[in-house]
């Protein structure tokens, strides 16, 4: 599905990703963790394609396809979804239109026809109920006035409609509480399936706790310096970072 | 989705699509202006005495006029008044019975600009059909739905005919909102004026239909001086639309036009213009001077203006589209539009001048600046002794698409009586990066994010337009903005 090598990376002219390898197959969900300022945000900016970001060296390709020559829109047509950190207001665009719009791009890259808006309307009231998201909210404009909550919760209903094949969850448990964070959580694991992956970039070990990730890997100063099972996570909480750091400064 | 393709394919075809020219057989007066042509104007539309009296005492005073040039925010070279041609009007054979007589060139004109003079039949259920009066250059050269109109006893014809068939009125009304005196530009429309609409909606009766009229530029070297009376009786409603567009040239071609709406006792009137005259191409050549007086005056009790404007022609507008509340409980709307890009420049804004007790004035203005162009919003909110409780809301954003160009406000605000409330609110951001990546990390190009994040911005003004001016609106408004963010 995804397969990162050797990945070097950075923005105006400062490398943040130093390095980095990582492979993930259909199905699979992996969690990264790691410190603030390990290079995690930046992972995320480079695979969605985020402009001011320049790679230096490596590859990335996404079901066989080198990704690093595709602009932004065109990686998100083929099925690469982030779900931001801070999610972007935009006002006077109605989120259903917002979607609707994102929806027949995609559908026309692939060749096919725009939706029939009986199926649209049937599909938003559908994923909406997966993140017990308000009806009010699908018409109401693109995040503007959302609470923090809201908002989140509105990244993952945008993920549940445009159905990716990988997700990557930027620090999506940042500022929830427990109510918003077991919403999202449930939202993400019913969008489960065997032909979907996740990236799930956190700080905390509290997310996975509700989405139970298949691998965990700790990302420090720009690369992967550990690896694991969702155990790695628990001991991460317990132990904190300072002994990742070390082991990775002796080798 | 489809649609949206089509505007970008049209925009790359050709960049200001209606700059095409018609070869029409014209009759032109000589360059220049004095009393002969303002006399030449007069006999050549056959008018009576008391408009030629009229248009020379305007002429008389503009003489002793000078042009504005330095309040508003603009920059442009002094216009030479003696190269202009005060009159181009496409040759008349005959007096004109059916649309089969008309020039078959100008019925292909007004084709290729999208605008049907064929009496369609009525659609079926809610779509309404639009009644329009066409202008080419001085003249006015067909009115539709003229018959369906009359039936209601509503008055809709070119101004050369009202001045004809309805004198009553238009000596009652003309000059009543905007006298000969008002501007430098205004005063020049009164003097040599050669055509535009009229309109008059009697007590009672709810016009039926849109009024529409299309204007159109085509003669070189020729300036445009429209006039249009719009007049609303005792709890009449009216919903006006104005479009233009103009051929690509070199030259600056000049467009002072002049607008009157009187709304009675318990009428409305909603005016809405798409305004697209040639803006001058990408190094700011050409283009139309858009020099434009429009006032309205709520004259009675309950009565009710509404502009409503999209601005995304012209290499300089300016323009403001103003309400005298005068009657009591009496309400004034400004809703705006305005897009610059290139080198085109725009002063427009409005003024709400308050008289009456409880009137109520709203003002919403959007502008959007790109390339190297300059946008001032100026608008003027008097409340003058008297008019008790009145309440204005005025909010003017400013929406920057490059680093070149320029977002200006100049609100003026005069309050003589205590009672008043006045709110205003002005906000200025950049198109936002982070939204444009947004919308591709979506799937969504950066074409037409722009476009939704535009359109948006802008939505609180295109749902005062009727339906099919708004679709033209935010198409025009996505082939005004292509590739300008930077």
């Amino acid at each position: 599905m995804l397969s990162i090598k050797n990945l070097r990376a950075g923005i105006e002219g400062k490398e943040i990703i130093k390095g980095f390898n990582l492979e993930v197959k259909a199905g699979e969900v992996h969690a990264i963790m790691g410190p603030n300022g390990s290079g995690k945000s930046t992972l995320s900016n480079v695979l969605a394609g985020r402009e001011d970001y320049v790679v230096t060296s490596g590859e990335v390709l996404f079901k066989e396809k080198n990704i690093l020559e595709m602009s932004p829109e065109d990686r998100a047509r083929e099925g690469l979804f982030l779900a931001f950190q801070y999610p972007i207001e935009i006002p006077g665009v109605s989120n259903i239109n917002f979607l609707k719009t994102a929806i027949n791009e995609i559908r026309a890259y692939k060749g096919l026809p725009p939706m029939e808006a009986k199926d649209f309307l049937k599909m938003v009231k559908e994923k909406q109920a997966l993140v017990e998201l308000q009806g009010s909210l699908a018409n109401r404009s693109v995040n503007e006035g959302f609470s923090g909550g809201e908002k989140k919760r509105n990244e993952i209903f945008q993920m549940a409609m445009l159905e990716p094949t990988l997700a990557i969850l930027d620090e999506t448990d940042s500022g929830l509480d427990i109510d918003a964070l077991r919403i999202v959580a449930n939202g993400v694991n019913k969008l489960r399936s065997p032909q979907r992956s996740f990236i799930v970039i956190t700080h905390y070990q509290r997310l996975l706790d509700y989405i139970v990730p298949d691998y965990v890997h700790v990302m420090y100063e720009g690369k992967i310096v550990k690896s694991g099972g969702k155990e790695l996570a628990l001991e991460l909480e317990e132990k904190g970072y300072d002994w990742i750091k070390k082991e990775a400064v002796e080798a | 989705m489809a649609e949206q393709k089509d505007i970008l394919e049209e925009h790359i075809s050709s960049e200001y699509k209606y700059g095409f020219t018609s070869d029409i057989d014209t009759e032109t007066a000589p360059p220049g202006l004095n009393e002969d042509i303002v006399r030449f104007i007069s006999a050549k539309k056959n008018e009576p005495d008391w408009m030629l009296e009229y248009r020379l005492k305007a002429f008389r005073h503009w003489k002793t006029m000078e042009e504005p040039r330095y309040w508003a925010h603009l920059k442009y070279p002094e216009i030479n008044f003696q190269n202009i041609i005060y009159y181009a009007a496409p040759k008349k054979k005959k007096e004109l019975k059916s649309l089969d007589e008309v020039d078959p060139e100008l019925l292909a004109t007004f084709e290729k600009l999208g605008i049907s003079l064929e009496e369609q039949k009525r659609l079926s259920g809610v779509q309404s059909t639009i009644a329009i009066d066409a202008v080419i250059d001085s003249v006015s050269v067909k009115t539709t739905f003229k018959e369906v109109l009359a039936e209601k006893g509503i008055i809709f014809c070119s101004f050369s005919e009202a001045v004809q068939e309805h004198p009553e009125l238009v000596k009652k009304y003309m000059g009543s909102v905007v006298p000969y005196t008002d501007n430098f530009y205004a005063t020049l429309n009164a003097a040599v004026f050669s055509d535009g609409s009229f309109c008059y909606i009697p007590k009672g009766v709810r016009c039926p239909m849109e009024l529409s009229t299309y204007f159109r530029i085509n003669t070189s070297g020729t300036g445009q001086f429209e006039r249009t009376l719009i007049i609303a009786d005792e709890g009449a409603y009216v919903s006006y639309l104005e479009g233009c567009t103009a051929p690509m040239r070199d030259e600056n071609q000049l467009h002072a036009a002049v607008v009157e709406i009187v709304s009675h006792k318990n009428a409305e009137v909603k005016y809405s213009t798409v305004q697209n005259w040639y803006p001058g191409d990408k190094n700011g050549k050409g283009g139309i001077y858009n020099f434009v007086t429009k006032r309205g005056i709520c004259l009675e009790e309950n009565s009710k203006i509404s502009w409503t404007q999209v601005e995304t022609g012209s290499a300089i507008t300016w323009k403001y589209p103003s309400v005298i509340l005068k009657g009591d409980n009496s309400v004034g709307e400004f809703y705006s539009v305005a897009v610059t890009n290139n080198y085109q420049q725009a002063d427009t804004g409005t003024k709400m001048t308050h008289i009456g007790k409880n009137t109520r004035s709203t003002i919403v203005s959007k502008g959007i600046s790109a390339g190297q162009s300059n946008n001032s919003y100026r608008g003027l909110v008097r409340i003058n002794k008297g008019a008790k409780n009145a309440r204005n809301f005025s909010q003017c954003d400013s929406l920057l698409m490059s680093d070149k160009c320029g977002a200006h406000t100049f609100p003026y605000i005069e309050i003589k009586d205590k009672t008043a409330v006045v709110e205003h609110e002005a906000t200025t951001s950049k198109i936002g990066e982070d939204q444009i990546f947004y919308c591709k990390q979506r799937g969504i190009d950066t074409e037409k994010a722009i476009g939704l994040i535009v359109n948006g911005y802008c939505k609180e003004v295109f749902n005062q337009l009727p339906m099919e001016f708004a679709v033209e609106a935010q198409k025009l408004l996505a082939v005004s903005l292509e590739g300008s963010v930077g």
